[in-house]
């Protein structure tokens, strides 16, 4: 083995590292390792100085491995690759020694850091002759782009980058798109109309030549790499020809199944087997559902609906359909549920009637919904008072623990909507901190005081039927306790709306494993860095948006969506993508043949070359994951940058050190 | 089948009815019950809001004669007793510094304890060990023509839920639809406060929440409050006409433990399950259910 100068950089991360680790000596004693050549230290490495320190020691000393003792890799060890490249040096021969997260950050004693400090920096410095040159693999870019989720956060994107020219594929589970939004009435605090505002992007997204969509079907496999994914995508039988049909309702109209309860609705109202989710739908065509259709579950039916059908667009021999895209990059836009309120037992919701969740009051007050807009109880007169339960579900050890962020300002609108359509019905919020964080959200808090909305702060303990008094008798009793004044209160109330909060959805720990990422404790998908990447993944060329990713309104989810059709665009518009060139590799002088490997590949990235008898790895689909490495019986699979002896060196440094 | 006993204080004085009924109504099931000797106060709800350890340790002893006994569980009537011992168990569990200091304070009268001791509410051994199938054969009187409030109480599953939901405990509505009574399943009232002990420190606070909770029974039209715990029935039942004299209110509900109503349903004796002892007459309920 060649000389080699190494170089050393400490950061003290201000005082995130040197706050713990003894930086000087920490420097003091790399100097003195065997073929360092410079050891130095800096306040912040990252920045523009430190990283020029780097560049000229490579100038000035010759330096020929460089390491940097400073955050995670995953952190910075781009930007310093970058710094070493630009000196001219080959980026895989710099490593990072993790002494932040790995050391200062969980250490307390001072000196039991700067030991451990020493430790993980010696690991480097005694692997760093062993590094090897690489070189970054370089493949086509396709240039499509696959969005999941047809609410407002996947139609934007979408509408952005098909604006840019990219053929987008819009992948929705439900017959139309529109999600959460299309349900609301007015959205806070401007009281624009939703449909107003979102149909028109709807209809926009359905007739863009450069948007596919794929609405009633889901994503069921993903494989690939950032630039090349393969997507399988299961698109569900409508029973209706797409083609075919127009959208013209005759089908649901004639069908004798009527008495199926409306998702889109929330249950309020009843729909057919044939139906069309709502009349702005799109796409604007009919699905039979195959759980409640007569025919499609076997049992006798005249089928009317075909007879009513003039473009004749029935099928119901129609079969799932499953449709392989390419693409080059993905954003996951797929919404959130909202909290079910049911085991919260204390609130009666299920039990008594006139208990309703927010989303049931979008509905009622939507003048497109089952009441016409009307704002009724279950007995069809106006409620003469409501009470708006605050935190359902949310801020709560029980249920979930964070705060959903919408439901403040969503049950502010609620109580505006209340007092505009009934202007005498007494409306009371109670609440445990309004939190009315926004542009124009405090004024219109101010605004509903004015409006004279009682607000009462503390938790709802209980919704019942108990009536203690005359005026309680037979009405719903909410007992509160009001922190302000310090006493209990039982408010006697027509209907209570029980502000949710937002859940992830049931299934987003399956679909984050099948798009290969991962969720936050919450269940919400997790980004990449909270802060400076919100909406990427740790899976390069996934992009997240909206409210998959935690609770928020409809301008940040729009904001997002935007930051991720970008995000998405200034990768897929390059010709090519570069991958890591940490993958794996065969020896075929060594491999025996035995196969174990090729089945082991989650990428299927090994192939079989049967004239030569030997496993082969394919380079664009290997994504160095180790599988292979870990598995062979004989340890023929080797991982670049990752290599055996270059771990082992790693191990003897570390329990050599000081 | 046999279970260790640990009947409380409660139920040697104004609860005696509930170790009665319980004797019988296990008898009648066929379960023997051996009550666990030299047993001690729980330290009920008031010891631990003053001295928390200490009330750990009382109540460990009588899991640590358990122990000596090579027993591994208790069988629990009170309420306030099921949530003290069991309350002791877990905290010792969750912290060695509690088992450590509880096993200090018990080596110092010569005992020991590991912890092992399982506390069983005596509704979670008739619904998870008996059966309500194994119950319902044995029903002889159906409890048909009556409509039982089942009132669970604050401590009966809150906040541990062992056996049943924390909110919203359904065990005792079921035990009594088996046994054939019209059960009020819908009760909202069924955790609610009854007052416990400050009936004896601020009167009038308890008056009302007893007033709340009979005033419940009345609006959903119950025949009877059945109860799992010496307090609750105490209140709402020794304090009825406390009630009535605060309130302006005619109450005249007769509250029973829900073991009494369970031995009358498995053929006892009305005078057998002490329901003659009741302050309000039980008489309006007996006629009401066919013999």
């Amino acid at each position: 083995m060649a000389e080699e100068k190494i170089g050393v950089y400490v950061c003290h991360c201000g005082t995130n590292i040197a706050g713990k680790v003894d930086v000087e000596e920490l420097t003091r004693w790399a100097a003195e390792q065997p073929n360092v050549t410079v050891a130095r230290e800096y306040k912040y490495m990252c920045s523009d100085p430190g990283q020029e320190l780097i560049k000229k020691d490579i100038e000035e000393h010759g330096i020929t491995r460089a390491v940097v003792a400073a955050c995670s890799p995953t952190m910075h060890e781009p930007t310093f690759r970058k710094a070493a490249a630009d000196g001219g040096l080959n980026p895989f021969l710099l490593q990072m020694a993790n002494i932040r997260e790995h050391c200062s950050w969980v250490t307390e004693d001072r000196d039991a850091a700067t030991e451990k400090s020493k430790r993980i920096l010696g690991a480097q410095i005694h692997r760093l002759p062993l590094n090897e040159s690489l070189e970054p693999i370089e493949v086509p870019m396709n240039p499509n782009v696959l969005v999941v989720g047809g609410g407002i956060a996947g139609i934007e994107a979408s509408l952005k980058l098909a604006q840019a020219g990219k053929k987008v594929y819009l992948v929705e589970r439900d017959p139309s798109i529109g999600g959460h939004m299309a349900m609301f009435d007015k959205t806070f605090p401007t009281l624009d109309c939703a449909a107003c505002i979102l149909t028109p992007k709807m209809s926009a997204a359905g007739k863009d030549p450069n948007i596919e969509m794929l609405a009633y079907s889901e994503v069921t496999e993903v494989d690939g790499y950032v630039g090349n994914f393969k997507v399988k995508v299961r698109k569900k039988p409508r029973y209706v020809d797409i083609d075919k049909c127009t959208g013209c309702g005759l089908c649901t109209e004639a069908c004798v199944v009527r008495k199926v309860p409306s998702e889109f609705d929330q249950g309020l109202s009843k729909r057919s087997a044939a139906y069309i989710p709502f009349p702005q739908a799109v796409p604007l065509k009919a699905t039979l559902d195959p759980e409640k259709c007569l025919t499609l579950t076997g049992r006798k039916c005249k089928q009317p609906c075909v007879a009513a059908c003039g473009p004749e667009a029935i099928d119901f021999d129609q079969k799932e359909e499953i449709v392989e895209l390419e693409v080059g990059a993905i954003i996951m836009a797929t919404g959130f549920q909202l909290w079910d309120p049911t085991p919260e037992t204390r609130y009666g919701y299920g039990t008594h009637d006139d208990v309703i969740t927010s989303l049931e009051f979008e509905r009622i007050s939507n003048a497109s919904g089952p009441t016409g807009g009307h704002i009724v109880c279950k007995n069809g007169q106006p409620p003469k008072s409501v009470a708006i339960l605050h935190c359902v579900g949310s801020r709560d050890d029980n249920h979930q623990e964070f705060c959903s962020r919408v439901c403040c300002m969503y049950s502010l609108k609620f109580s505006h909507l209340i007092k505009e359509h009934l202007p005498e019905t007494e409306v009371y919020e109670c609440y445990i901190d309004m939190r009315c964080a926004g542009k124009g959200y405090e004024e219109f808090y101010e605004r509903l005081m004015d409006e004279n909305v009682h607000f009462i702060r503390g938790r709802a303990a209980e919704v019942s039927y108990i009536g203690l008094s005359e005026a309680e008798e037979g009405r719903l009793v909410v007992k509160v306790e009001d922190t302000l004044l310090g006493i209990t209160r039982r408010l006697p109330v027509d209907m209570v709306i029980l502000s949710s909060g937002l859940s992830p959805r049931d299934d987003a720990k399956e679909t984050a494993q099948i798009f290969g990422f991962g969720c936050s404790a919450n269940g919400f998908y997790l980004e990449r860095h909270p802060k400076l990447e919100p909406v990427s993944t740790v899976t390069d060329g996934i992009f997240i948006a909206g409210a998959c990713q935690y609770p928020k309104d409809i301008p940040d989810t729009v904001a997002q969506a935007g930051a991720a059709a970008a995000g998405a665009l200034a990768l897929v518009d390059n010709a090519t993508v570069k991958i890591e060139p940490t993958i794996a590799y065969i020896d075929p002088e060594k491999c025996s043949g035995c196969h174990i490997c090729v089945g082991l590949c989650p990428h299927s990235a090994i192939r079989y070359n049967e004239e030569k008898g030997v496993a082969e790895v394919i380079e664009a689909a290997c994504k160095g994951c180790g599988v292979c490495v870990a598995s062979c019986g004989s340890g023929v699979p080797q991982q670049r940058g990752y290599l055996d002896d270059q771990i082992f060196a790693e191990i003897e440094g570390a329990m050599a050190a000081s | 089948m046999k279970y260790l006993y640990y009947p409380g204080c409660s139920a040697e004085a104004t609860g005696k009815a509930y170790d009665i009924s319980t004797r019988v109504l296990m008898e009648k099931l066929g379960v023997g019950l051996v009550e666990l000797p030299d047993w001690n106060c729980c330290g009920a709800t008031s010891y631990f809001s003053v001295r928390e350890l200490d009330s750990f340790a009382i109540a460990a002893r009588n899991m640590a004669i358990a122990q000596e006994m090579g027993e591994r569980e208790i069988c629990v009537i009170c309420n306030a007793c099921y949530t003290s011992l069991a309350k002791a168990n877990r905290y010792m569990a969750e912290d060695p510094k509690v088992f450590e200091a509880v096993n200090g304070a018990l080596g110092a009268v010569g005992r020991s304890y590991d912890g092992q001791v399982k506390i069983r509410h005596i509704m979670d051994i008739l619904i998870n060990d008996i059966g309500l199938e194994a119950i319902e054969e044995r029903v002889t009187r159906r409890l048909t023509g009556i409509r039982v409030a089942p009132y669970y109480g604050c401590q009966f599953s809150r906040p541990m839920g062992a056996f049943d939901d924390v909110q919203f405990p359904t065990t005792m509505d079921r035990l009594f639809q088996t046994m054939g009574a019209d059960v009020i399943t819908d009760w909202d009232a069924k955790t609610d406060c009854c007052g416990g002990m400050m009936m004896l420190t601020k009167r009038d606070g308890a008056l009302r929440l007893c007033h709340e909770l009979l005033t419940a029974a009345r609006q959903y039209k119950a025949d009877v409050v059945v109860a799992a715990c010496p307090l609750c029935e105490m209140n709402l039942e020794g304090y009825q006409r406390q009630v009535n004299q605060a309130y302006g209110t005619d109450f005249d509900i007769p509250v029973l433990y829900f073991t009494q109503l369970a031995g009358l349903a498995l053929g006892a004796d009305p005078k057998q399950l002490a329901i003659d002892k009741q302050v309000v007459s039980c008489d309006p309920v007996l006629a009401a259910i066919p013999a």
